[in-house]
């Protein structure tokens, strides 16, 4: 976890990830970010986010991220 | 034709109850736009307003759309503002206008010490019939109205640290709509989405490529742009044929492998701009969409945001940036050295504009206006003003003119147009920094900032979030103990980039 909330805080380091939960409905992120989130997360956790599941509710928060992240994970294994 | 309302009025004759925009929570008839327009410039005129610049500050909806042709029909002119605009940014643009009118939805924080008259909407554009003297007053109004007066105000990123205001009248967008709608192929059975906010120029193709044939366009909602597969969807259950975006839109879309999952199965013209269109990304769209036509549209907010048009063939090199063409009916293009004089074809040259949708310039901004607005320096003989771009281009074999880089500090990013001097210049001001650099990286597409001072990271963000538009805030913010100079005390931006 700490590593996908260094990627973030990176992008808006004004942010407490750990709180937020609304970062697409809010408008924090936006299409930039999330290009930047994907192609960080490929590197980070060598998983790839297929388009389907780029969607609100995985990217309102770091905790759903996350989520998301390790379903992949598991997926791949 | 002398004003641009006669396209409204056209379509709202020929397809009164026909869909005009589609927003998330609203839609219009052509016959509903131009009774809330009528509505809107009637409230204005009974105000005492006359030819002068009308803030519009609105969610961008259908309703923002009506309210630009209220504030035409009243012989005015529009300065739409971003909603999410910080109250900073908005208080120097309406300092620079000394508006004395601003029609809000009451989404939109104004400043708070304006004396502008506020008009509600809802209120100015709720008259249910126009009377016989009303219609008088309006038709009096259109009479004194000249295809020079102004239509709009556009403001842009000023190198100062101000927005620098460009302004455009009815001949510029009327030139540019005839020559636009030829090009893309518009016609009554387009449907568009569009993408642009409603604050800058880039609007212009979707509104009145409507208005001019009785089209349809989809608002497409903000949210969209970060979920690619949804933004497809909504494209295919919208029955989208056309969409006039910037390239940073369409990446989005091919770049997250959304085409193996869906396909924007309804376009047929894909026309697009701003930036340079990633070659591995086009030949993405280009496979997706074999039978779509692909166009590179170019021009800056100066010359109504377009000046040049190329048609991706097969032809086209799929390896190289695609050209940005040739100049469209009635503009000339030149490519000018330093000392003004034309240069050789394949010589890299500055990108400069003559022609009728040239911008009359920057508003209450004579010096600003002299620099980039200069006389031809091939014609001695009488006025013939040209627009200096910065951007400069050559000439290829097939007489289209390339894009090759910027003449100074000006970026393209996320579609927008910034100096990255504003961001310095603001950020200096600012209690606790000491000296700022700004780099930008045009592959990452990120815009780094390096500053010294006492003030950390996190709050310098947090203020500049306040001064500034979303698009210009720093991707990555670096304090320094100390700025690297060159031997010429200049701040080495070399140096900096090394550190990235």
């Amino acid at each position: 976890m700490d590593e996908l909330l260094n990627i973030l805080t990176e992008l808006h380091p004004d942010i407490d990830f750990d709180k937020e939960e609304n970062l697409i409905g809010d408008k924090i992120l936006d299409s930039f970010d999330i290009v930047t989130i994907i192609a960080e997360v490929s590197d980070v956790f060598d998983v790839a986010i297929p388009a389907q599941d780029i969607v609100e509710e995985n990217f309102n928060s770091a905790k759903a991220l996350y989520a998301l992240i390790k379903r992949l994970e598991e997926e791949d294994d | 034709m002398i004003n641009v309302l006669e396209y409204l009025e056209d379509s709202a004759k020929k397809y009164p109850d026909k869909t005009a925009f589609l927003g998330t929570n609203s839609c219009v008839t052509f016959k509903e736009m131009l009774d809330k327009a009528q509505s809107i410039a009637l409230s204005l005129i009974s105000a005492g307003a006359h030819k002068e610049p009308v803030v519009i500050a609105m969610t961008r909806s259908p309703e923002m759309i009506i309210a630009f042709f209220g504030v035409i029909a009243a012989g005015c002119y529009y300065v739409p503002i971003d909603e999410q605009m910080p109250a900073h940014r908005t208080e120097l643009i309406m300092d620079r206008l000394k508006a004395r009118f601003i029609i809000t939805d009451g989404t939109t924080t104004l400043p708070s010490q304006t004396s502008a008259d506020v008009f509600n909407y809802s209120d100015a554009s709720s008259l249910t019939e126009v009377t016989p003297l009303a219609a008088e007053r309006l038709a009096k109004v259109r009479k004194a109205a000249i295809d020079l007066d102004p239509i709009y105000i556009v403001f842009t990123s000023g190198s100062t640290g101000i927005p620098k205001g460009v302004v455009t009248n009815h001949r510029c967008v009327i030139d540019y709509v005839e020559q636009l709608t030829k090009v893309i192929g518009a016609s009554h059975d387009s449907i568009f989405a569009m993408q642009s906010p409603l604050y800058v120029d880039a609007c212009l193709k979707e509104i009145y490529s409507t208005l001019k044939f009785g089209a349809t366009t989809h608002i497409v909602p903000k949210e969209l742009f970060t979920q690619p597969v949804k933004l497809v969807e909504y494209l295919n259950e919208n029955k989208i044929n056309t969409v006039c975006w910037v390239v940073p839109a369409l990446t989005f879309i091919s770049g997250l492998q959304t085409f193996k999952t869906v396909i924007p199965k309804y376009l047929k013209t894909v026309a697009f701009g701003s930036e340079v269109f990633p070659p591995k990304q086009l030949k993405t769209w280009r496979e997706t969409l074999p039978e779509a036509r692909f166009i590179n549209l170019y021009g800056p907010t100066e010359a109504t945001g377009m000046c040049c048009h190329y048609e991706v063939t097969d032809k086209t090199d799929p390896e190289k940036p695609v050209p940005i063409g040739k100049p469209f009916p009635n503009k000339e293009i030149f490519l000018l050295d330093d000392d003004g004089k034309s240069v050789p074809k394949g010589q890299v040259g500055e990108i400069c504009i003559r022609g009728i949708s040239l911008s009359p310039g920057y508003f209450n901004n004579p010096d600003i206006t002299s620099k980039a607005f200069v006389q031809n320096p091939l014609n001695p003989l009488f006025t013939d003003i040209i627009y200096k771009t910065g951007d400069l281009g050559r000439l290829n074999e097939d007489d289209d003119i390339e894009f090759v880089s910027r003449k100074d500090f000006q970026i393209k990013h996320m579609g927008y147009r910034i100096e990255l001097g504003e961001i310095e210049m603001l950020t200096c001001k600012t209690e606790g920094v000491e000296n700022v650099c700004c780099l930008y990286d045009g592959e990452k597409k990120k815009i780094s900032m390096f500053y010294m001072g006492t003030i950390d990271k996190s709050t310098l963000i947090s203020l500049l979030k306040n001064k500034l538009p979303r698009y210009m805030i720093p991707n990555t913010v670096i304090k320094l103990d100390l700025m690297p100079l060159t031997a010429n005390g200049k701040t080495d931006r070399n140096a900096l980039k090394q550190m990235l």
